[in-house]
């Protein structure tokens, strides 16, 4: 056990604290899912870049500072304490670089991430479909192929599209061979959403912001290079990284940590509106805080010292979103009746109450955790 | 930063884990303080030098710290061994040296027993040839009572293999009023429990694991539904962010860090949760077979249940963490 940072790493932390606290925005900036907040989200994004912040684990060759994972997380930490802006980008950073660096061509990787990286393309997620939730092997969408141009032919329908109505390009599956079941036979793409055939319609999430759109595919035409990885190896292509975003590149303990501070900072304020049974609630996600941020700890040190974590980032959805969503409750109910107000807290009680449903329900994590970390029968 | 056991923790932790593998067996446990076979425990981890974990080289200890104390005790806690074990190896290192007793539990002649909440209600008392007695909450005084010629009677407790005992009538032979030391003997019997709950509530785990892979019940193993399932899961969350934040007090006492107290607090309130927790899934999902003496889940549960109620409940360290965090907490802090 050193829980120490080294003076290199504390260095980087200086840095990223300075940095943060000359150029976070002083007033929030307006809901990254709407047209108008994202637009300003994007000029952060921008900012970002132009310092070499926005993907520090990259290499430096992409706009990355080649940071560790320690480092990484000394970011994220540093980034949520400043008060900084929701990553309006961060399904393309974390969710579709991790598959690029895995999978992607030398061409894919040296064309898309420099781009990715400069806020310049903007990344949605097309997995869910209508008929294809949990269930994400029952896609139907499909590429057709179109021999003489030399590529694919796209038709069918995503949703629940986070952004999509604001993004640029979509990363998605769709099946390739059509005798094919399930999980086989599927494809992973790389879509730009200019493509003629391809249509967008955005539509509001609960707390009333544009966050969500449905993808319209009409024989949209994509070229060979759109294909991540192999030809109906989708599905292993698009499992690969499915720890990143349940584990914990999506959701670093820094979020949680400055959440649960924010919490007894609420309480500390408002002693007329607690009750021994709420500061008891505030003191429990407190603990549950330091909890995921120290589980976090021994995970990176696992990877680092490659001890594969497998389907132990399942127990990290599970686990910070029933945080966050308990983090949030106690928040409410110390606010009383200001709670019906429009704030950052309802808003974020409103969005906790999604994590035990997207990036794989809870349910589903608790499946993988019993089947693949306890080893119980499938069936 | 490296958040795991070095290679020498690991190796004691493993030589701790084969000894209490072969020598504290569920008939051990059942056997209890004072059988030979618990005589003959006590002897081995003596001979590894437990009982020296952390006192200093110079004084015939192994000279070590919380860092290998939190693996051997949440092993401990895993074979529910019947012995007074935080107490002798966590909690009276540092306290007997103006006693001339430390020799003798060095030497394994003397097993050490503590009462912080000075009430004389004694687990594996009849073992337990010194009294650690008061300090609750790290502050007061801590009696150092001799238990020669004291009186002890027998409590009927949940846990039969508990050999809880009313203690009175010893002979008071040092008394400890230096602050640090008081607080530190605090700290590291709450560490110490919270370490044995990781290991307790491991155990009820694996053992319900296993059972319901090989129980069937439909023509299927019961592991195969999802209730059960998912039962077991939201345990194993439990403890596996229980478990770090156990790690992560015993570093924070081995490295002296002014938060300790803190984070020693946060480690004993979610071990605690966990094990209950943890407890009440595994013996649901087991069904009737675990609602007996027969079966071996109940040495595990009820020294689950008892350890959290020990050395401050969930509830107490919550209550103190809130303090420390500047929350409106109410009144005065709960007794224990
Ligand atoms: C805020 C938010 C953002 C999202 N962003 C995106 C995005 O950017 N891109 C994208 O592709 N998708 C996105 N999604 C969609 C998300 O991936 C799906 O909602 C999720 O996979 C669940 O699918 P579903 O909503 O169809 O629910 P269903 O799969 O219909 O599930 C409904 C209920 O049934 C339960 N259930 C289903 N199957 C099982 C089973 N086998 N065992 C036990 N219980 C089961 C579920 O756990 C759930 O409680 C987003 C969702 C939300 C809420």
């Amino acid at each position: 056990m050193d829980l120490s940072w080294s003076d290199s790493e504390q260095a980087f932390r200086a840095e990223a604290r300075d940095w943060l606290a000359g150029h976070v925005p002083a007033r929030p900036l307006p809901s990254g899912d709407t047209a108008e907040g994202f637009a300003a989200h994007l000029e952060w994004e921008r900012a970002l870049h132009a310092d070499r912040w926005s993907v520090v684990s990259w290499p430096e060759a992409y706009g990355g500072r080649d940071a560790s994972l320690w480092e990484w997380l000394i970011f994220e930490e540093e980034y949520y304490r400043a008060g900084a802006p929701q990553r309006v980008t961060q399904n393309g950073i974390f969710l579709l670089a991790p598959t690029l660096f895995a999978f992607g061509s030398r061409q894919q990787q040296d064309t898309l991430l420099p781009r990715m990286a400069a806020a310049q393309d903007l990344w949605c997620q097309g997995w869910s479909e209508p008929g294809a939730g949990s269930d994400l092997a029952g896609i139907r969408s499909a590429a057709v192929r179109d021999e003489q141009a030399g590529g694919w032919r796209l038709s069918g329908q995503k949703t629940w599209t986070t952004r999509g109505a604001f993004c640029t390009h979509l990363f998605g599956l769709f099946r390739t061979d059509p005798q094919a079941q399930r999980h086989h036979g599927l494809t992973y793409f790389l879509v730009p959403l200019d493509t003629e055939g391809v249509t967008v319609r955005g539509f509001d999430r609960l707390d009333g912001d544009e966050g969500f759109a449905e993808v319209f595919f009409t024989d949209a035409f994509v070229p060979d290079s759109a294909v991540l990885g192999g030809l109906n190896e989708g599905w292993k292509v698009a499992m690969a990284t499915t720890g990143s975003e349940r584990g914990l590149t999506l959701r670093s303990p820094g979020r949680f940590l400055q959440a649960a501070d924010r919490l007894v900072e609420l309480a500390a304020s408002n002693p007329e509106s607690s009750t021994p049974v709420l500061t008891d609630r505030v003191v429990r996600s407190w603990m549950q805080a330091q909890a995921y941020q120290q589980f976090t700890l021994a995970q990176v040190t696992d990877i680092v010292e490659e001890r594969p974590t497998g389907a132990r980032s399942s127990l990290n959805k599970v686990y910070w979103s029933e945080l966050d969503i308990e983090l949030h409750e106690t928040a409410m109910e110390l606010l009383g009746p200001d709670a019906q107000l429009d704030s950052d807290w309802s808003r974020g009680f409103q969005f906790s109450l999604a994590g035990p449903i997207y990036a794989g329900t809870n349910e589903i994590q608790r499946n993988i955790i019993a089947e693949r970390v306890l080893g119980l029968p499938r069936k | 930063m490296r958040f795991a056991l070095t290679t020498e923790q690991q190796e004691l932790h493993q030589v701790v884990a084969q000894l209490l593998g072969d020598a504290c067996t569920p008939d051990v446990v059942r056997a209890g303080t004072g059988s030979p076979q618990a005589d003959r425990l006590y002897a081995g981890l003596v001979d590894l030098g437990a009982t020296g974990l952390l006192v200093d080289e110079e004084a015939g200890g192994l000279g070590l710290d919380e860092n290998y104390l939190v693996p051997v005790l949440v092993e401990i806690g895993r074979a529910a061994a019947p012995l007074p074990l935080v107490d002798t190896l966590a909690v009276a290192p540092g306290l007997l040296s103006a006693t001339g007793r430390a020799e003798d539990v060095l030497a394994g002649t003397v097993c050490v027993a503590a009462d912080p909440v000075g009430n004389g209600l004694v687990r594996f008392g009849s073992r337990a040839d010194l009294l650690l007695q008061g300090g609750w909450g790290g502050s007061g005084v801590i009696r150092v009572v001799d238990l020669a010629g004291a009186q002890r009677e027998p409590q009927a407790a949940v846990d039969p293999a508990a050999d809880l005992q009313r203690i009175s009538f010893g002979t008071i032979i040092a008394e400890i009023d230096d602050p640090a030391l008081v607080r530190t003997a605090w700290l590291r019997g709450v560490l110490g429990s919270a370490a044995e709950l990781v290991g307790l509530s491991r155990r009820m785990l694996d053992l319900t694991v296993g059972y319901v892979k090989e129980r069937q019940q439909f023509g299927v193993p019961i592991g195969s539904f999802q209730a059960v399932k998912h039962h077991l899961a939201s345990a194993l969350l439990a403890v596996e962010f229980a478990a770090p934040t156990v790690s992560a007090a015993g570093y924070a006492l081995a490295t002296g860090d002014e938060q300790a107290s803190v984070a020693v607090a946060t480690a004993k309130a979610l071990a605690s949760d966990a094990a209950v927790q943890v407890a009440r899934a595994t013996l649901q999902c087991h069904g009737a077979i675990a609602y007996t003496t027969e079966y071996d889940w109940q040495l595990f549960a009820k020294r689950a249940w008892a350890v959290a109620a020990q050395w401050g409940t969930a509830a107490w360290h919550r209550d103190a963490v809130a303090r420390a965090l500047g929350l409106p907490a109410s009144g005065t802090s709960p007794a224990h």
